[in-house]
């Protein structure tokens, strides 16, 4: 027994690595052939699955695909075997009925949108399954392959199938190309693309046929329980990626490309399991993957933006003390020790030893070392002047423009002080017109002192540090 | 002897009189004709029995009550819904024929702001009328768009992705589409919902510029105390037209509680908007 368990342990492992192989020499041709309708279906699912997921209208991709499926027995029925253009007649028609009966159902009730396409898509795919099941159980013709339309057999595809794939793909490219400004602006903005005379409703028409075309394509690799899913889940997947439709179109036909390739190659691995699933997992593995990588609407670069944010106020927090402590002092000094600043910042002396450090780090102080002190740089003074200025600023603006009693403003400023732009700054200055001092009494920085207060010579500066404007 | 305003309503409208403000143009001058437009939702009549001819180079408030039928109107000029009855001409010419010529202002609503779009693909939408089918758009339209957007001041968030633009700006950003039309007569439906008060009258003047240009622009409003000030005419309107003429004839306290009807919170509205008339 063991020997035996071993053994098969053994064949299985050489046999999964054989495959993969295999499947990297892409010697064989029907492998050829799966792979190439694999990336089709990709491209094709991607470029329309775009247009739905911006228009909101993903459940009608659902729909259709789960509509053709009586349109595929049926052109089965036609003549007991599987004739792929027979089959794309049938199902295209069987589509593009589901769909239209959608439409005369939300036109002629008042019935919405979603209720309608749920039971298109429930009665189709019921009528769907009884004919299946009726054909497998006839007891002559050629019954091999009809299963393999409802979870996908990328395997089963052959010549005909691919060259029917290719001209699908092509005519979709083409016209997607062709007619892009038009399908963007009737999916913006229908009413006003009449408008601009686009044609809304032929754009409409041509779309759901493409629509309806994809899903047929794509039926033998993927299935009809899943073709949605490649429409949907590659797009909004590029979706996360994008600001703009046409690098949106792009991602989604590359995320629907290697989805295909990569749900292709494991069912090749798995011998003969069905591809649908392994392609919906795998572009589900991708809409993952640029959920937490997106740039913009990723998770983790959002995660690390509010954590930079968060150094960041850190550290303009500690130069804020610094300066707070060269202000008190008069600016006598240039350095501060981290007593003083662990007092003023009411911290433990490791705290504001790790604070100083950061701000080594950034380049906003030196610490000589022995000397428990923190210098600023030029660099770090300018920073320092900034962030109290805005302080200052936001304090007396609350004041002044937005009459808050002095003594309710500074836990505001804590705030504002680290998120004001320049233009910002601008805007308060002139309206506080270029006010030097804060609520408090305590001198406002300029820009123009920024430079020079570091470098001046500290027995000349006053109590006050001589603020006054350059005139 | 019947009261109902709305049957005075019929009489004021139908006939010759609907004629009045465009006698002695020809077709073609006038920008905008109606004729008995009757659309229905469902077999509920919204507007029924529309006459109506707008004069041109004139900056024409349409107003009425809440369900008056004033957006179906707007679209009912571009042809965009399905009529029971009547036609639409522009400048002469069936509506469908000549749409061309109209610039169009949707409701901010209705477009999904979360779109993939940056404001400058937006106004570029405004050219493709003029492009036609087959054409992209070239260094010409993008130096038309840009100088849209510098009308509306909008100039430096032409990269920006629509969502992340504030309410009046995105009404800006529809009025330079609109004004990338390069059209004569303008349709915008409540251009000044949802807009602040900057906005609203740098909004007003850019109208103001158009109507010098000889434009005509009939605007969809709510507000019915700047509506006195914004408008040369008004149409009062509430299914069908209450009346229609120059503001100081039309905006008084009869025709206006004809078109409101007995709606008491919007009738003291009307009440304090005339007596500010009257002040």
């Amino acid at each position: 027994m063991q020997v035996q368990a071993g053994r098969i342990g053994e064949i299985t492992e050489i046999t999964a690595w054989d495959q993969a192989l295999r499947f990297f020499s892409f010697k064989d041709p029907a492998l050829r052939y799966a792979l190439a309708g694999a990336i089709l279906l990709g491209l094709n699912c991607g470029l329309l699955g775009s247009f739905l997921v911006v228009r909101k209208l993903s459940l009608v991709g659902d729909t259709i695909s789960h509509a053709v499926l009586p349109g595929v027995a049926a052109g089965f029925l036609w003549n007991m075997e599987k004739d792929p253009l027979a089959i794309f007649v049938g199902a295209t028609m069987a589509g593009l009925l589901g769909s239209f009966m959608v439409s005369r159902l939300t036109a002629t009730t008042k019935l919405k949108e979603d209720t309608a396409l749920g039971m298109v898509l429930a009665g189709f795919f019921g009528l769907g399954i009884c004919l299946v099941t009726m054909i497998q159980r006839l007891p002559t013709g050629n019954k091999s392959g009809i299963d393999k339309f409802l979870f996908g057999q990328a395997a089963s595809l052959g010549g005909s199938d691919i060259y029917l794939m290719a001209s699908v793909a092509f005519l979709t490219f083409g016209l997607v190309w062709i007619f892009y400004k038009e399908l963007l602006t009737v999916s913006f903005d229908a009413g006003f693309a009449h408008c601009v005379k686009i044609p809304v409703s032929w754009f409409h028409h041509g779309f759901m046929l493409l629509l309806a075309f994809s899903v047929v394509i794509a039926l033998q690799a993927v299935g009809v329980v899943l073709v949605s899913a490649m429409l949907i889940t590659p797009a909004a997947t590029a979706y996360l990626m994008t600001d703009r439709l046409h690098r949106m179109v792009f991602f989604a036909c590359l995320a629907g490309m290697l989805a295909g390739a990569m749900g292709a190659f494991f069912s090749f691995l798995g011998h003969q399991l069905p591809t649908g699933p392994f392609m919906v997992l795998s572009a589900a593995a991708l809409f993952v993957f640029a959920f937490f990588l997106a740039p913009r609407h990723g998770i983790i670069l959002r995660w690390w933006a509010r954590r930079s944010r968060s150094g960041r106020v850190r550290r303009e927090n500690t130069l804020k003390a610094v300066f707070h402590a060269l202000e008190q002092d008069g600016f006598r000094r240039e350095g501060v020790t981290f007593m003083t600043l662990s007092k003023l910042r009411r911290q433990t002396l490791e705290e504001t030893e790790t604070a100083s450090q950061e701000l080594r780090q950034a380049g906003f102080a030196t610490l000589p070392p022995g000397e428990k002190a923190v210098y600023l740089t030029p660099e770090g003074m300018r920073r320092a002047q900034t962030i109290v200025r805005n302080h200052r600023l936001w304090e007396l603006y609350l004041t002044d423009a937005a009459n808050y009693p002095p003594d309710h403003v500074h836990d505001d400023a804590e705030e504002i002080e680290h998120v004001l732009g320049e233009d910002l700054v601008r805007q308060l200055e002139r309206q506080l017109n270029f006010a030097d001092h804060d609520p408090h009494g305590k001198p406002i920085p300029t820009p123009e002192q920024m430079v020079s207060l570091h470098g001046q010579d500290k027995s000349a500066s006053t109590g006050s540090l001589g603020y006054a404007k350059p005139s | 002897m019947t009261s109902d305003p709305n049957i005075e309503a019929v009489r004021s409208s139908s006939g010759p009189l609907s004629m009045r403000w465009t006698q002695g143009l020809s077709d073609a001058e006038i920008p905008l004709e109606i004729h008995d437009l009757t659309v229905a939702y469902h077999h509920k009549p919204v507007l029924y029995g529309v006459d109506l001819a707008i004069p041109p180079g004139k900056l024409i408030g349409v107003i009425g009550p809440n369900g008056a039928g004033k957006s179906t109107l707007i679209k009912s000029i571009m042809g965009l819904l399905p009529t029971d009855s009547g036609w639409v001409r522009l400048f002469g010419k069936p509506n469908k024929k000549n749409l061309g010529r109209v610039g169009y202002v949707p409701q901010r609503e209705s477009v999904d702001w979360d779109f993939p779009v940056n404001v400058m693909d937006v106004v570029m939408m405004g050219r493709y009328g003029k492009l036609g089918l087959f054409r992209r758009p070239g260094k010409k339209d993008r130096s038309i768009a840009a100088a849209c957007l510098e009308k509306v001041h909008m100039m430096p968030f032409a990269d920006r992705q629509i969502a992340n633009l504030s309410g009046g700006q995105q009404q800006r950003v529809f009025l330079a589409r609109a004004l990338a039309q390069e059209s004569d007569l303008y349709l915008m439906d409540e251009p000044f919902a949802g807009v602040d008060a900057a906005t609203e009258s740098s909004i007003i003047d850019l109208l103001h510029t158009l109507r010098k240009e000889g434009k005509t622009i009939l605007v969809v409003h709510h507000d019915l105390p700047t509506a006195r000030n914004y408008f040369d005419m008004l149409i009062l309107l509430n299914m069908r037209v209450v009346d229609f003429g120059p503001t100081k004839e039309v905006f008084t306290y009869e025709k206006l509680q004809k078109t409101y009807g007995g709606r008491l919170t919007i009738l003291s509205e009307v009440a304090d908007a005339v007596r500010q008339t009257k002040a």
